[in-house]
């Protein structure tokens, strides 16, 4: 017997059933949707943190100052003056992965810009640091190599700092603020960047040279962090490993001495964050696997039922010359089209739930192929698997037995 | 010599019932010819049902052999048993078998979705023809539910007759009608029978079996009598002799 017969006749039964078949569906239809929309909301959101880490400059590498000790007593990271700008020339020089690097000088602070006045960090940068945290300038310019050798009280603002001393709209750049008493011109303003992941404003900054914070502002030289840039994204660990090595020597630490720094890399808190993303989709689609689980035990259960309320009917179809394994594909036929049927109208449910949670809750989904592939998979099998017991239990159903059966 | 469509010899069925054995049927020799009208009597225990099962070849003998249309059947496998019913047999049950929710002609192309010579055309025309046959054409949409008993039971007999079978087996096919219905049905089977069809009857009325050629009774397991009838009752005779008050 072909198969297409076989279909044939297993939509026909299915028909005579239609409302019993859809609840049995229901239970496939609702899991392999719950599943589609679970993984959407797991991959969503760990597409989306990856992409506000990326936003971050994701070939970033960040030096802090160590700890400072003194005996058996050791202060907090950042407490030791470890970093100079020598460190900086070194890294350029010596370093072969880095691209970019600069120094960063924070002072914190009151701006005051005619009658307004906002509390905000002012950071002092080489010019390399606009590329390493993928600065964009919106309107006027950066400052030059210049303004950085002779300190010049230049600024550039970020939007957060702009609507608050220019509440008015009016266009910033050529004019003045002050920062501590020294008036530094507007050249320059960021494009946006919106918060961080963590809730962090980027946009509340104002960016000066790093010479014009350190003599004009703190006097001295200290610096407050290093960051540097890769060639290349693949390249963070390799580079991490090559500026350790340059600041070592440059620090003159012996083979035993612990780092007076530390290097973080956006690698390290990408994956970190990437990996509990992964548990959170590992854990949703767990949740949403039970239901369908749940659905295979319901065809398994209809189908049962289905064999024993049709004994008689098998019994005439095998005294009219169906063989046992017509009986059997017979029954798997129907196991298998209601839960691929179940499972088409589940994806279909599944994408129009995902499209709902991004639209209406604003959660970022994405529907990955491989998640619409696992669950057809997924439902394929629970036809055969939960189908196979009471199809091979009808199969070996006696004919003069089952037509007697009342 | 024409070869007889069911030839069995010395068949015994013994069933195991707990530690006692049951033996249904003890050493019984049949054989029918084509064209042949046979019932087979017998009371409850007579073993006319298991007899009925083996010539159907939905169980076979504990011993002895079984010809049906010159093959040897006795020694075969639950499928080629299948094969065997699919092509040389059509049944007829007491309470129809019909499948619900069904039409006529779906019910009547049943055996031969188990036949995979036979196309989707040639299936659903000889569907209709069998349909025609029993004087159903009309009615080729109609679900069961929709149709009186007498009409259900000519359907199944269309659905035995579609695969063109050697011998048509009825087994108390006129258990569950009226006496004028069941009339109408001895009818058709003699008129099928007039027109070349080999038929066995199984039942316990005594009246029924006048309206064939040929009659077997069976007690205990063993053939009583075996006798041709000369002159069978016309069923169409006999329906016009009824009162008209039997009418239901």
């Amino acid at each position: 017997m072909d198969i297409i017969r076989l279909i044939l006749l297993a939509l026909k039964a299915i028909g005579r059933n239609k409302f019993r078949m859809f609840l049995t569906m229901l239970g496939i239809i609702i899991g392999v949707g719950s599943v589609i929309t679970m993984l959407a909301i797991g991959q969503g959101s760990k597409q989306s943190i990856q992409k506000e880490i990326g936003k971050m400059g994701s070939n970033m590498l960040m030096i802090n100052r160590g700890s400072f000790r003194q005996g058996a007593a050791r202060g907090g990271a950042g407490s030791a003056q470890s970093l100079t700008l020598d460190d900086v020339e070194a890294i350029r020089n010596q370093c072969k992965l880095v691209k970019e690097v600069s120094p960063t000088v924070s002072s914190g602070g009151q701006v005051i810009a005619g009658a307004n006045n906002w509390n905000t960090q002012i950071h002092g940068v080489d010019i390399g640091y606009f590329e390493i945290r993928e600065l964009t300038i919106q309107s006027g310019e950066k400052f030059t190599f210049r303004d950085i050798v002779s300190a010049a009280k230049v600024c550039i603002l970020g939007k957060t700092v702009v609507e608050n001393l220019f509440p008015d709209g009016e266009d910033p750049v050529g004019k003045n603020i002050r920062f501590k008493n020294i008036p530094f011109k507007v050249i320059g303003v960021l494009a946006s960047k919106g918060q961080t992941s963590f809730g962090q404003d980027q946009d509340d900054i104002v960016i000066a040279p790093y010479t014009t914070v350190q003599k004009r502002i703190q006097g001295g030289t200290r610096i407050n962090f290093i960051y540097a840039s890769t060639y290349n994204e693949k390249d963070a660990d390799a580079a991490k490993a090559e500026i350790e090595e340059v600041l070592r020597a440059q620090h003159r630490l012996g083979e035993f001495d612990e780092n007076d720094f530390s290097i973080g890399s956006q690698q390290e808190l990408l994956s970190a964050i990437s990996s509990t993303s992964r548990l959170l989709t590992i854990l949703l689609a767990s949740i949403a696997g039970i239901s369908l689980l749940v659905g295979g035990i319901g065809i398994m259960n209809i189908m049962y039922v289905s064999v024993t309320e049709r004994t008689r009917e098998i019994g005439l179809r095998m005294a009219v010359g169906a063989r046992g394994i017509d009986i059997m594909m017979q029954f798997l036929i129907e196991a298998i089209i209601i839960s691929v049927t179940g499972g088409l109208v589940g994806l279909a449910l599944g994408l129009v739930s995902s499209f709902a949670v991004g639209q209406i809750l604003k959660w970022p989904t994405l529907v990955t192929f491989n998640s619409i592939i696992l669950s057809s998979m997924v439902c394929a099998l629970t036809g055969i698997f939960f189908g196979w017991y009471p199809a091979i239990k009808a199969s070996k159903l006696d004919p003069i037995e089952a037509l007697r059966y009342e | 010599m024409v070869q007889a469509i069911i030839k069995i010899d010395h068949v015994c069925r013994e069933f195991t019932v707990g530690s006692e054995t049951v033996r249904a049927l003890k050493g019984v020799d049949i054989t029918i010819n084509p064209g042949e009208f046979v019932t087979i009597m017998g009371t409850s225990g007579s073993g006319k049902s298991t007899l009925l099962n083996i010539l159907g070849c939905l169980d076979r003998p504990t011993s002895g052999e079984y010809y049906l249309d010159g093959t040897a059947v006795s020694s075969m496998n639950r499928n080629q048993l299948a094969v065997m019913r699919n092509r040389k047999i059509g049944f007829v049950f007491q309470s129809y078998n019909l499948l619900p929710r069904t039409t006529a002609l779906e019910n009547v192309e049943l055996p031969l979705f188990y036949n995979p010579e036979i196309s989707n055309d040639e299936r659903r025309r000889r569907a209709e023809v069998a349909l025609d046959m029993v004087g159903l054409k009309e009615r080729r949409f109609h679900k069961p539910n929709q149709l009186s008993g007498g009409q259900q039971q000519r359907v199944a007999i269309a659905r035995a007759l579609v695969n063109n079978p050697v011998v048509l087996l009825a087994d108390e096919a006129t258990g569950n009608l009226d006496t004028r219905t069941s009339y109408e049905i001895m009818a058709l089977f003699q008129d099928l029978n007039k027109k070349g069809r080999t038929i066995v009857f199984v039942t316990h009325e005594a009246d029924i079996a006048m309206f064939s050629s040929r009659s077997i009774r069976l007690r205990d397991g063993k053939i009583i009598s075996d006798r041709i009838i000369e002159k069978p009752v016309s069923a169409t005779e006999a329906l016009a002799g009824l009162p008209k008050d039997n009418d239901i």
